[in-house]
């Protein structure tokens, strides 16, 4: 399968500052790709840089083929692009806003269909100061699918969205990656990346630091599965005692790491034989949430923040 | 170029800005709510009459009264008769009022006798305007009555016009000065807001991903300012004609200064605020460019009435030549003049709608 973007040795300085510092990653035709990495991580210039809307200090980029600086013309014909916090004429209709779109670009388009693919089909002839943020982003969604294109970039869309317009969009993302549309997503939401993209990348202080689908980096970089026993923090030395393991006590639960199935009985017989009051237990197994924490060591409330390196 | 992406953002951007009440407040209605006011300033100043307060001591005189009357047919003073009881020295002071005029009792007589008389005439120094069409008018009527008493007739005399023909009022120089008023400020004010914010706001970066350029994208504003230019300007004739009795020939001639004209402050506003960082910064680039033209270019006075210093800045600001061009067209019919200033107008647009392309970036470096 060809590539849809390919990165190789991308750099971006801005005199001493480098905000990218030489990334190389590929994105295959057709597959959702997700671009993470906390405030400043030099995400965002990555983005433009691909979208062609800033130059590059050194590198190579193409995207379907093209320079995205020197090509940008030919290129947006076939690119749909969200910025962050998509902003439009204030006293435009949704309705109208496509129709624009449409005409620049020369296309004939079902407007009222296209919004009903992002669900704002009630809002078509509302003006877009009165549209929510969440209805401003599906807005801007539906601009970016007025060329029919063959690759989405989809900067942080759902930022701020409350659940159900969060999973609006999402179903949207779906549908583009089943019609064999490439979407290029970056996001703050880990959760969002791990339940839509087939490929990851994590960049922090402008360098990739993590590559591959949700499963591998997890199991590259996160920790081995753990029993999770609900007991007192009396359990957590009664285990090391009786078994010899790393048990630890860890905000009401005690953790054993478990690695294979068998030592899972072994642990609930010891558990039995404690005396010491415990209640329910549960396997987990690290999200991409905890491998980012574990990576970046930088996370509050399921979002990433920035900070210094870990 | 494509003008169906310029009909499509001229679509997009007339109709967000018919729906601004406060855009529309300031290109439609402002110029005419300006026109409306300096017409009711200037038709008030055009009643230039001096009262003139007289005690007539002589008042069963015909000649008295004949005088009196001549007084009044100069339309420069209005006779106002006062009481014979008054001091008119202290009365006039008392009451702010700059002239007077005195008969004495026995002009009549003295005139059919052709024996000096003097009327006096109390003025006010400090009222210079008042004191002097006062001392004319009574002079002129005094001379009158002199050579009909010695049956002389005039032999030289002088007849008056305005410069460039039949008699201009000021609201005829209103007019197109308002026009080129409205011509300057909307999109000036407007041009210099929106490179600023749409910037900011990142609008030109999403339009950069489509296929509109920048080219099409101003060209569509020019086109925009244009129409609503020809819309104000027939609301300001209309209100001038009709209210105020203003004399302006309306004709095509007229037609390339209201495209140019827009043209050029479309593409001037563009590059001031393409020139800006910040929107503060725009805004105050905008009006060091904005004021000096608003009131320097013949927009509420016509240009000739200024000192000859000011008269040569004027001539730096391109909004004079729109002025000028219009006055050519709408009052003096010299068509001549009329091209000289439609050349200046010309030039300097292609020149500053080339820099406006250059300075404004749809993308980062």
């Amino acid at each position: 399968m060809a590539d849809a973007v390919h990165v190789r040795g991308l750099t971006k300085t801005y005199g001493s500052l480098a905000a990218v510092a030489g990334i190389d990653f590929a994105v295959p035709e057709g597959k959702v790709f997700a671009f993470l990495g906390p405030n400043g991580a030099g995400k965002t210039t990555t983005v433009e840089i691909l979208e062609g809307l800033r130059r590059r200090s050194s590198g190579e980029v193409t995207v379907l083929g093209l320079d995205p600086w020197d090509d940008g013309r030919r290129l947006h014909a076939k690119v749909g692009v969200i910025p962050q916090e998509f902003r439009f004429f204030e006293k435009i209709h949704p309705v109208e806003a496509i129709e624009y779109y449409a005409a620049l670009f020369g296309t004939r388009v079902d407007a009222m269909g296209l919004l009903r693919r992002v669900a704002l089909e009630d809002k078509a002839g509302a003006r877009f100061e009165t549209l929510s943020g969440g209805q401003k982003q599906k807005l801007g969604l539906a601009l970016a699918l007025t060329n029919d294109p063959t690759i989405c970039f989809l900067d942080e869309p759902t930022t701020g969205l409350d659940p159900q317009a969060r999973r609006a969009i999402w179903q949207v993302i779906r549908d583009l990656r089943s019609e064999g549309r490439t979407v290029f997503l970056t996001t703050h939401y880990l959760e969002e990346a791990q339940i839509l993209a087939d490929q990851v990348a994590i960049i922090d202080h402008g360098r990739i630091i993590a590559r591959g689908t949700p499963d591998e980096i997890i199991a590259q970089h996160g920790r081995p599965p753990r029993l999770r026993v609900q007991a007192g923090p009396g359990m957590a030395p009664y285990l090391r005692e009786a078994l010899g393991v790393t048990a630890t006590f860890v905000d009401g639960y005690v953790e054993v790491p478990l690695p294979n199935k068998h030592e899972a009985l072994r642990i609930l017989s010891a558990l039995e034989g404690s005396g010491v009051p415990w209640e329910g237990f549960a396997t987990v197994t690290d999200t991409l949430e905890d491998v980012f924490v574990h990576l970046v060591g930088r996370m509050d409330d399921g979002v990433l923040k920035p900070g210094a390196p870990p | 170029m494509r003008p169906r992406r310029i009909v499509a953002d001229l679509k997009v951007f007339g109709r967000n800005y018919l729906r601004n009440a406060v855009g529309l407040f300031f290109s439609l209605i402002f110029p005419v709510i300006l026109i409306g006011l300096f017409g009711l300033i200037f038709s008030a100043g055009g009643a230039t009459t001096v009262t003139l307060y007289t005690q007539n001591f002589d008042a069963g005189s015909n000649v008295s009264a004949q005088f009196l009357s001549a007084l009044n047919a100069t339309g420069a003073v209005q006779v106002q008769l006062v009481g014979p009881t008054l001091n008119m020295s202290s009365w006039l002071g008392a009451n702010g009022h700059p002239v007077g005029l005195v008969i004495p009792s026995g002009l009549g007589s003295a005139y059919l006798a052709h024996r000096p008389f003097a009327v006096t005439l109390y003025t006010n120094p400090t009222d210079a305007a008042s004191s002097g069409i006062a001392y004319a008018a009574v002079n002129y009527v005094l001379t009158q009555f002199n050579l009909n008493a010695s049956h002389g007739s005039t032999i030289l005399f002088a007849t008056t016009a305005n410069v460039g023909s039949p008699l201009y009022k000021e609201i005829d120089y209103l007019v197109p000065g308002l026009i080129g008023f409205s011509i300057l400020t909307s999109p000036m004010f407007a041009m210099v807001d929106i490179s600023s914010t749409y910037r900011k706001e990142g609008l030109f970066r999403q339009l950069s991903l489509t296929p509109l350029t920048k080219g099409e994208w101003l060209t569509s504003k020019i086109i925009w300012y244009v129409l609503l230019t020809i819309l104000s300007a027939a609301l300001m004739i209309g209100m001038g004609v009709y209210y105020f009795g203003a004399h302006v020939t309306v004709s095509l001639e007229m037609l390339p200064f209201l495209v140019l004209g827009p043209f050029f402050f479309v593409s001037l506003g563009m590059f001031a605020g393409s020139i800006a960082r910040t929107p503060e910064s725009a805004a105050i680039i905008g009006n060091i460019i904005t004021f000096p033209m608003m009131f320097l270019s013949g927009t509420f006075f016509p240009v000739s009435l200024f000192p000859p210093g000011l008269q040569t800045f004027a001539r730096i600001l391109p909004l004079y030549y729109v002025i000028d061009g219009l006055n050519q067209v709408m009052l003096f019919h010299n068509l001549a003049a009329a091209a000289v200033d439609l050349a200046v107008i010309g030039a300097a647009s292609v020149v500053v709608f080339v820099l406006a392309i250059v300075a404004f970036q749809w993308r980062e470096r």
